[in-house]
């Protein structure tokens, strides 16, 4: 089989049986990124050279007998991660110019367990967007449909996996930036437990909802990533100090008893019929194979919409006061004085979302309205919390749509923030929670991909792995290739 | 007619914490540097890194709560303060706000009335500090160095219970002292390692109500706390006498012209907009934790005073001034370990003689050039009678100027006091042949003629005779 076409988990074989080496392998898909990425503008930066030189010494530590759990595999890094000598932009004109001088914690273990690097991958500025349109760089294109947005924020991560440019991509996840773009891409995106994966080296959005995750082909392939990403992290004080299972060792366990929570609260409202179908289908799948369905309360779910726009944007506006255009990122010219400074250099190096989502947050902590806002939502996230956990006294995994409906049209949501929220109105929940949660390929609406949205609890990362996979023996959902680029 | 006015300070002391490395990162504190050279990404603010606490300050904080009887919170949270500003990285400083790690502390000073007073301590919560800007030598454009960005505070708020400058100054100067004692800052003021702000009111005397106050900036020598304060009261009594109100605003001392003047009024303060910082865990304290530190607390300066007036019997002045620092009072203490002398006798020369000298060259007690051992190896040869008190003096500049111990010096010099009474018979006897007219006169009555000889023989054995014997001596032959 074309080696592109293969997933993680293949090439590894293949690598380790000698089929192909990873510089062969390497080059097949630079290749094909310069073929094909015109149509996608799913990389903000390809990096050939590095990654040509980091296979060759791939191979040379493969021959050496010094093989890593991703020795030689091609991946991409969402263009939020810090890569040592390599331009991170984060979607941002603000970053344009900014080589970060060190490594995320995820882009080092990457690189010790012998991945190369393709290139950074696009998405929204900051992570702030559910559509890949507020990027700098432009809007990464749905290799399902081109006039299709591939979601976000971690669109051109999706992209890339779903199109076959990569066998796999890191992304973050703040509000269902891995999950939602997964779904609509056709591909398997995995958000851990909060704490699971170090954020040390991925640009702060909302520090206490990012997670890092990755997006791949295959449940399978979601494994082997996770377990060299997680660990915990000395540079990072959010990060959990818990052993790191082998999230391989468990997935071809049967779920035969599995209980499978379904939420009584989610309204239909918004939600495409046949969207919520598909995950019906899927659910009905999985009690085929042995598992059983249970509805579960989750009263204050509703509220988790505007919790989130209140949280993610006041840490947000925090998190960004650093882009001062005094130290790095881009400085505006011949600035009068020191405000003239602040204010151009951030209004010309923001885009529109950024700037929305930082006044609203500069608002909701302003004094005066701390109280009613931020404290408020803080309120209503631990409930939301307790819900959560009340829930998975009765259930093992919660299960239903992860996005309310397929891919939309580039532009169409663009002038209308309320409705691209929406978006990732059954996401959000699992990041207020700090809940590990995965979407699955479960189907088509019109010729284009929707997701299954699992949520487990806090470390629950194995168990979503395991019914993921199993799912996926029993289903082809995740083997569908956009015809375009087959 | 005028009213009598009341003054009323609060005092928010900012004290450097003396760890190693910074409250967030692993950069190095040490002071002076070159520009920028001891911050790391983290201090830079750069896109990704995060915050990991330093844990030495949670033991320093810990270890002042328990010095001035407070409460140290068994749960703090750090917060965000949001503003711009070049020599703010991050683009907010992380302070705690409504969790500090210590509350409801005390204090108890003299005041200038000789009255023993009660000052509050509200809070003291951790937090960062920021770097500097710098504008000298740069023509048109500023520098900023974050060498300090990140550097451990404690800041330490009083309550407003402070009646006078002087007693403003009292206060901060016990506290000066007390974390100097407890080993967690160097308090060294020129570097800014210890600076204070001071909010100052006035109200007529018997008012309940506190009047507006002003807040004094940055305030970084005692002497310009005293004349900042002083001259800020002024101020304001003036203003109000003369019909005018005071405005709740941020005050600059200018030491230059002596005056202090509006920074910003309470309109134009940031809205710092403070919330929990996601990046740190609330600092969670067990009891074990408090029990461990309370262990290792050191004496501190109103118990170590009270014992050595009585255990060492001295005087309370003096017991003062040598508990004044921690590493006075334990040189003194290994002086008086060492010596067979008194403990008033060894306190004498550490405050007279060291003291004086330290003062002479500018030292501290840790440049001294005489250790604790060596001075009393100086003591003991006075108590010894091999010197006499005067000959000492002179043994003690010696050895100040690095020519030995006391005995190498009392050696190489000869100093040593001549006992043998042999020797000092012949030399009273000389005086005694050589000053005939003399001896007759004391015969005759005129007893005081008695210090003309004694000084005689001084002087024929140069000092080295002692003086007692010799007195006796000369009585004993001219009856």
């Amino acid at each position: 089989m074309d080696m592109h076409r293969q997933t993680l988990t293949e090439l590894c074989a293949g690598l380790d049986k000698g089929d192909f080496t990873s510089v062969e392998l390497t080059q097949t898909l630079l290749d094909r990124v310069a073929a094909q990425d015109e149509k996608l503008n799913a990389f903000i930066t390809v990096t050939s050279t590095e990654a040509l030189a980091a296979a060759a010494s791939a191979d040379k530590a493969r021959a050496a007998g010094n093989i890593g759990a991703l020795n030689g595999l091609p991946i991409v890094h969402k263009d939020i991660f810090c890569t040592e000598g390599i331009k991170t932009t984060c979607g941002s004109k603000m970053l344009d110019n900014f080589i970060s001088p060190y490594n995320a914690t995820v882009v080092q273990k990457m690189a010790d367990a012998g991945a190369v690097i393709l290139g950074k991958s696009n998405m929204d500025e900051f992570a702030m967007g559910s559509s890949n349109e507020t990027s700098f760089f432009g809007p990464v294109r749905n290799p399902w449909n081109l006039e299709c947005s591939p979601g976000g924020s971690s669109g051109g991560s999706a992209a890339s996996v779903a199109a076959r440019l990569a066998p796999a991509a890191t992304g973050t996840d703040t509000g269902g930036s891995i999950r939602q773009p997964a779904a609509l891409t056709g591909t398997v995106g995995l958000k851990p437990t909060y704490g699971r994966v170090s954020r040390y080296g991925m640009i702060a959005f909302a520090s206490s909802l990012d997670q890092a995750g990755m997006i791949t082909r295959s449940a399978e392939d979601a494994a082997r990533m996770l377990g060299v990403m997680a660990g915990f992290d000395e540079r990072d004080s959010t990060s959990i100090d818990q052993a790191v299972p082998d999230y391989l060792a468990g997935i071809g366990e049967s779920i035969k008893g599995l209980r499978v929570g379904v939420v009584r609260q989610h309204s239909d409202e918004g939600l495409e019929e046949r969207t919520g179908a598909r995950a019906k289908d899927a659910i009905a799948v999985l009690e085929s194979m042995g598992a059983t369905t249970v509805e579960v309360d989750l009263p204050n779910i509703d509220l988790s919409v505007p919790t989130y726009y209140v949280v993610a944007p006041a840490e947000c506006s925090s998190n960004l006061s650093r882009f001062d255009g005094v130290r790095f990122g881009h400085r505006a010219e011949n600035a009068e004085d020191l405000l003239d400074l602040y204010c151009r250099s951030r209004g010309e190096g923001f885009g529109d979302e950024v700037k929305r989502r930082i006044m609203t947050g500069a608002y909701v902590l302003s004094a005066g309205y701390y109280d009613a806002y931020y404290i408020k939502a803080q309120q209503v996230r631990q409930l939301i919390a307790d819900d959560f956990k009340k829930a998975f006294a009765d259930v093992d995994l919660i299960a239903g749509p992860t996005a309310p409906s397929p891919a939309f049209k580039l532009g169409d949501k663009v002038d209308d923030p309320i409705q691209m929220y929406l978006n990732d109105i059954y996401t959000i929940g699992a990041n207020l929670a700090g809940l590990p949660a995965m979407s699955v390929p479960c189907g088509f609406v019109d010729d284009m991909p929707v997701g299954l949205h699992l949520v487990g609890p806090h470390f629950g990362e194995e168990m979503l792995l395991r019914c993921g996979h199993q799912y996926q023996q029993e289903t082809d959902w995740h083997i569908a290739c956009p015809e375009a680029f087959k | 007619m005028s009213v009598a006015w009341e003054v009323v300070i609060g005092l928010e002391i900012h004290a450097q914490l003396a760890t190693k490395s910074k409250i967030f990162s692993g950069s190095p504190t040490a002071y002076g540097a070159d520009p920028n050279t001891q911050a790391n990404l983290v201090d830079l603010g750069y896109p990704g890194v995060l915050p990991v606490l330093n844990k030495e300050v949670v033991r320093m904080a810990t270890l002042f709560g328990l010095a001035v009887s407070a409460t140290v919170a068994r749960r703090s949270v750090f917060a965000r303060k949001n503003y711009f500003y070049p020599d703010l990285p991050k683009g907010y400083q992380i302070s705690q706000l409504e969790l500090p790690i210590v509350e409801h502390g005390e204090m108890h000073i003299i005041g200038v009335d000789g009255m023993e007073k009660r000052i509050g301590i509200t809070r003291a919560h951790l937090e960062e500090d920021a770097g500097k800007s710098i504008h000298e030598g740069l023509d048109a454009s500023s520098g900023i160095d974050l060498n300090r960005a990140g550097t451990p505070l404690l800041e330490i708020v009083s309550e407003p219970d402070l009646r006078s400058a002087k007693d403003a100054v009292t206060y901060m100067k016990k506290i000066h002292t007390i974390v100097h004692y407890l080993g967690i800052s160097d308090g060294n003021m020129q570097e800014g390692s210890f600076r204070c702000d001071a909010n100052v009111s006035v109200r007529p005397m018997g008012q309940k109500e506190l009047g507006t106050r002003a807040e004094l900036k940055n305030l970084n020598s005692f002497r310009y706390i005293e004349k900042a304060i002083n001259i800020e009261v002024e101020r304001q009594i003036d203003l109000i006498e003369d019909g005018g109100t005071v405005v709740q605003e941020t005050r600059l001392y200018d030491s230059d012209k002596d005056e202090t003047r509006s920074m910003r009024s309470k309109e134009e303060a940031n809205d710092y907009r403070y919330f929990p910082d996601p990046d740190l865990l609330p600092v969670e304290i067990s009891n074990e934790y408090i029990e461990a530190i309370r262990a290792t607390m050191p004496e501190l300066p109103d118990a170590k005073q009270a014992r050595f007036i009585d255990e060492y019997e001295l005087k309370s002045d003096d017991a003062a001034i040598l508990t004044a620092s921690r590493m006075l009072a334990d040189f003194y203490e290994g002086v008086v370990k060492a010596t067979d002398a008194t403990a008033q006798v060894a306190a004498n020369w550490v405050i007279g003689d060291l003291g004086g000298a330290l003062n002479r060259d500018g030292l501290g007690i840790s440049d001294s050039k005489i250790s604790s051992d060596e001075l009393a190896g100086l003591v003991d040869r006075i108590h010894d009678d091999t010197i006499s008190g005067k000959i000492a003096k002179q043994v003690f500049e010696a050895m100040w100027d690095g020519e030995g111990s006391a005995d190498d010096v009392i050696e190489s010099k000869g100093l040593k006091q001549i006992t043998d009474s042999g020797a000092i018979e012949l030399v009273v006897d000389k005086v005694i042949a050589d000053n005939l007219g003399q001896v007759a006169e004391y015969k005759a009555g005129k007893d005081k003629l008695i210090g003309f000889f004694v000084g005689k023989v001084m002087q024929e054995t140069k000092g080295q005779a002692n003086p007692g014997q010799v007195n006796q001596m000369l009585r004993d032959k001219l009856k």
